[in-house]
């Protein structure tokens, strides 16, 4: 089995590391009920995948893929692959900007519940829901 | 290695401290590791653009944030079991995944083999432009960068629309209430040195990010990167000398304006090169007899674009979380 080999698990144990970060990330944003806290872990969910899109352009004994002055292209020099770098570079200021986003919603969710723990405002929802759904009831029984 | 255990012991810190001033202090040291092991992949502008915005804009955006609303986080009292089995078994299944993947820096795997390097051989000929990275972001890759400065543009928009609203124009109306919010701006004025070090460092950052702006096309760098060191240097002076007076300078109806003139400028360069009768976003339109050309000036006009759009997306954001009065009671501080 090649799964047992030693080259095997060196050249794999990057994706188990990125796996490790990710699901970190992950039990912070389904575990955790503080909302600033869900963003962070958003964003290092967020940030584990970046690795994993990175990681896979590189090559060993590779350079970055920037050309010499006079823009010759030299088949000798591994470079790595560019595609990665570009799709993960843009994904990385739109990351933020959807960030900044999400930090404004939680703003506006403070305001309207003085609270940005999950729990409390699910509390205040169901008081709300149960407070609307009392007053129909009432107004439809002597019908 | 060593990052990854570093960064991993950051990623469990963070869910076990409670203190979210930490939490964000410490987010901001998992960006600039992941910066590093960005750099030993050879991925030099991601690298830098991940420790511009990661350490530098969020950490801001997360203070701000923390400012208005709460400092700690409140124990909570759901199950843990429920979250961990789901991380466990999504794990595994990813983990399962990663068995067919080729070895880590192997050279002939599908992504090493399809596209990758028929950019690189071909961008020398088409582009003559040394950085790969930004020839492929702003040339052969131009609609999805539109694309993404279209979503950094909206999002701006977003946060606009929710956090510098009524209120905004209710506090302008008792102005006078205001002199609590300008008090803790003034706190600052008593810092000789930090108000001397950011008179130095404002004009030396500008610079830095035109240099990048610019220069994105022979070194690391490009529009996402310099918008973003650009709106750095607006916010550190609108941290250090009062909000009012980084307003003076860079008034928010000019902000808004540039949040739209960017995305415009890149769009309108394909609407040019169409108008011209080539492709859209095609740049030989703009030198139709050295293609080469043409392609070099596209790639700065459009680059420029997306500068302007990200430096004033993020001032915009920087100022809609600034200008709000903290509705926080005193006891949560």
């Amino acid at each position: 089995m090649h799964f047992f080999t030693s080259e095997f698990f060196f050249g794999h144990i990057n994706y188990w590391l990125f796996i490790v970060l990710m699901m970190t990330g992950l039990y912070i944003v389904i575990g955790k009920g503080n909302l600033v806290k869900k963003i962070v872990g958003l964003n290092i969910f967020q940030t584990s995948v970046f690795m994993f899109y990175i990681s896979m352009g590189k090559i060993s004994g590779g350079t970055a893929p920037i050309f010499p002055l006079d823009g010759k292209y030299d088949p000798e020099i591994a470079y790595s692959n560019p595609l990665p770098h570009v799709l993960i570079l843009t994904a990385i200021v739109v990351g933020i900007a959807t960030t900044s986003l999400g930090l404004a919603l939680i703003i506006r969710i403070r305001e309207e519940y003085h609270s940005i723990e999950e729990e409390e405002i699910t509390v205040i929802e169901d008081t709300v829901f149960r407070s609307e759904h009392l007053v129909v009831a009432s107004q439809g029984e002597p019908l | 290695m060593a990052l990854f255990s570093m960064l991993a012991v950051t990623a469990l810190s963070v869910v076990r401290t409670r203190s979210l001033f930490a939490i964000v202090a410490l987010s901001g040291v998992f960006s600039l590791l992941s910066a590093l092991l960005f750099i030993t992949w050879d991925a030099v502008d991601v690298a830098f653009t991940e420790a511009a915005v990661g350490a530098g804009i969020s950490t801001v955006l997360m203070l701000g944030t923390l400012a208005l609303t709460s400092r700690a986080e409140k124990i909570s009292h759901k199950s843990k079991t429920i979250p961990l089995l789901a991380v466990v078994l999504t794990g595994a299944a990813m983990f399962y995944g990663t068995l067919d993947m080729p070895n880590f820096g192997s050279a002939d795997t599908p992504v090493q083999t399809h596209v990758g390097p028929d950019y690189l051989t071909r961008i020398p000929e088409d582009i003559h432009v040394p950085n790969a990275v930004t020839a492929i972001l702003a040339s052969y890759r131009g609609y999805d960068t539109l694309g993404e400065t279209a979503v950094v543009f909206s999002a701006g928009i977003g946060v606009l629309m929710l956090i510098s609203g009524l209120r905004r124009r209710r506090r302008d109306e008792d102005t006078e209430e205001d002199t609590s919010d300008t008090g803790g701006d003034n706190l600052m004025r008593h810092h000789l040195i930090l108000r001397v070090i950011t008179k130095l460092l404002v004009g030396t950052i500008f610079l830095f990010a035109l240099y990048v702006q610019f220069h994105g096309d022979y070194s690391p760098g490009g529009g996402f990167q310099a918008g973003v060191i650009m709106a750095v240097g607006f916010i550190i002076y609108g941290i250090v000398f009062s909000l009012d007076k980084v307003k003076l300078v860079f008034p928010p109806w000019l902000v808004h304006k540039l949040v739209a003139f960017g995305v415009l400028l890149y769009a309108g360069t394909g609407v040019y090169s169409m108008l011209m009768g080539y492709g859209y976003l095609d740049y030989t339109a703009i030198d139709p007899h050295h293609p080469s050309h043409g392609q070099h000036l596209g790639i700065l006009i459009v680059e420029a674009g997306v500068g302007i759009t990200v430096t004033g997306v993020m001032v915009a954001v920087y100022y809609a979380f600034a200008s709000r009065t903290p509705v926080l009671s005193d006891e949560e501080w």
